[in-house]
C-alpha cells in the first residue's frame, strides 16, 4: 500500500484518541503509516503461528503417551487457529487474505524466526510449550491492549489459549526433570538448545530497533523489547529453578537492588543470520508451506464444487 | 474497503462470525471468515471460534449485507439521545423520606 502524507490536523485529532485510550475500529481515519506498519505487524504474527505448527507437528505420531498426542494435537490445531483470527483481523486494514498469503509463499514476508529452528527430540516440543509460547504470552498479553480494536480482540481470545500451550509444556518439563538421569539430561539438552533463540523472539535491542518508538506511540505495543524480554527472564528463570533446570547463561545473576535478572549478551549475528533467511530450517519450512498449499487445492476446489452442487439441489428445488 | 467489492475478489466471500454465549444473551461478533458457503461458513465458525464452550448459538453473516453507521457521523447521528434527559430515571426529583426506602 502506498504512503500519502497524512493531514496534519487528522494526526493530531488520531493522537489524541490514542493519548485517550480510545480504540481504533476499522472504518475510523488511521494515518496510512499505522495502516501499514499494522498489516505487516499482524500478518507477521499471523505467518508465526501457520508456520509454528511445523515443528511440532513433526512429532504428533511419536508423542509418548496418547494423553501427550491428544494434547499436542490440540494445541496444533489451536495455532491453525490463532493464524485466522489474526488473518481476519488484518483483513479488516484492506489487506486481503490471499495477498497476504501469497507473500509469505513468495518468501517475502516474515514470521518469527524461532520457527527456524530443528525440533530434535520430544523434548524440544515441551521445552516450546514452556519457553516459546511463554515469550508469547509475555509479548500478547501487551497486544491484547493494543489501540487497533480487531487486533487487540483477537489477541485476547489468543491469551487464553497460549496459556493452555504454555502450562502443558511446563508440566512435561517439570515431569521429565524428575525422570531418570538420561531424561534429566535429554531436557537440559533442549533447554540448553532454546533458551538464547527464544530470548532472541523479542527483537533487537530497543536502539536497533527502529519500529518500536513509532509503535508505542500509536498505542499499538504498550512495552519495549527489552522490557518484555526482562519479564520473560524473570518469570522463566524462577520456573527454571523450580524443577532443578539449569539456564545456559553463566552471566545470569539476581540483582538484589533492582529486583530482575542480569543476564549475558545475545549473539545478534545469529540473529540477524537467522532473520535474514539463513537460520537451520529456514529453506525446509517455507517448502512444507508451499507444499501444504499446492497439495491442499483438491480441498479448496472439492469444497467449491460442493457449494455449488448444494445451490444447484436448492435451486431444483424451489 | 475490499468487503463490499466483490468484483475484485477471487476468494471466497467474506462471513462475520456472532457467537451467543449463554443462554438469554446477546450474540456478540467474535471475527470472520471465507467459506464458499452459509453452510461451510457455519461449520468453519465452530471449528476457529467455538472450540472452548465459547458459544451456544452462532450466527454467519456474509459480511456485505452489513450496512454500518459510518465513524464520520458519529456526533450528529448520535446525538439525539443527549438532548432528552427527561427520558432518564435520573431526571426526576423524589422526595427524601421516599427515596430512602427504595
Amino acid at each position: 500500500m502506498a504512503e500519502q502524507q497524512d493531514d496534519p490536523k487528522k494526526l493530531e485529532e488520531f493522537q489524541e484518541r490514542i493519548d485517550n485510550g480510545e480504540t481504533i475500529e476499522p472504518k475510523d481515519w488511521m494515518p496510512s503509516r499505522y495502516r501499514s506498519q499494522l498489516i505487516r505487524m499482524m500478518s507477521q504474527h499471523a505467518h508465526s503461528e501457520v508456520v509454528g505448527m511445523l515443528p511440532e507437528g513433526n512429532w504428533i505420531t511419536r508423542a509418548p503417551s496418547l494423553r501427550r498426542k491428544l494434547i499436542l494435537l490440540s494445541k496444533v490445531q489451536d495455532e491453525a487457529g490463532h493464524g485466522l483470527y489474526l488473518y481476519s483481523a488484518t483483513e479488516t486494514l484492506g489487506a486481503s487474505r490471499e495477498e497476504v498469503l501469497q507473500q509469505l509463499l513468495e518468501g517475502k514476508a516474515k514470521y518469527s524466526s524461532i520457527f527456524n529452528y530443528p525440533t530434535l527430540s520430544w523434548a524440544d516440543v515441551m521445552v516450546i510449550g514452556w519457553l516459546v509460547d511463554g515469550a508469547a504470552i509475555i509479548n500478547q498479553t501487551m497486544l491484547a491492549r493494543s489501540s487497533y480494536g480487531p487486533y487487540s480482540r483477537a489477541m485476547v481470545r489468543i491469551c487464553k489459549e497460549e496459556s493452555f500451550h504454555k502450562k502443558q509444556g511446563y508440566e512435561m518439563v517439570a515431569t521429565m526433570a524428575q525422570g531418570t538421569p538420561e531424561q534429566q539430561e535429554m531436557v537440559q539438552d533442549a533447554v540448553n538448545r532454546w533458551w538464547w533463540p527464544t530470548m532472541m523472539m523479542f527483537g533487537p535491542h530497543d536502539d536497533d530497533s527502529p519500529n518500536s518508538a513509532e509503535l508505542i506511540k500509536w498505542g499499538v505495543k504498550s512495552k519495549t523489547n527489552d522490557e518484555l524480554r526482562q519479564s520473560f527472564v524473570d518469570r522463566h528463570v524462577e520456573e527454571a529453578k523450580a524443577v532443578g533446570i539449569e539456564i545456559p547463561d553463566p552471566e545470569l545473576e539476581f540483582n538484589e537492588e533492582t529486583g530482575h535478572y542480569e543476564f549475558g549478551e545475545i549473539d545478534w549475528d545469529e540473529f540477524w543470520n537467522v532473520v535474514k533467511g539463513n537460520g537451520p530450517m529456514n529453506r525446509e519450512r517455507m517448502k512444507a508451506k508451499q507444499e501444504a498449499h499446492e497439495n491442499g487445492k483438491w480441498v479448496r476446489e472439492a469444497a467449491e464444487e460442493y457449494a455449488r452442487k448444494k445451490r444447484l439441489q436448492k435451486e431444483k428445488a424451489s | 474497503m475490499s468487503n463490499n467489492e466483490d468484483s475484485n475478489d477471487t476468494q471466497w466471500p467474506l462471513w462475520e462470525v456472532f457467537t451467543q454465549p449463554r443462554d438469554g444473551k446477546p450474540h456478540e461478533h467474535a471475527g470472520s471468515l471465507h467459506a464458499p458457503d452459509a453452510e461451510m461458513a457455519l461449520q468453519n465458525a465452530r471449528d476457529v471460534y467455538a472450540r472452548r464452550n465459547e458459544g451456544v448459538s452462532i450466527w454467519v453473516v456474509p459480511s456485505n449485507q452489513i450496512t454500518a453507521s459510518t465513524p464520520e457521523d458519529m456526533g450528529p447521528f448520535f446525538d439525539p439521545a443527549n438532548d432528552k434527559p427527561y427520558r432518564h430515571p435520573k431526571f426526576y426529583s423524589v422526595p427524601r423520606a421516599v427515596k430512602k426506602r427504595s
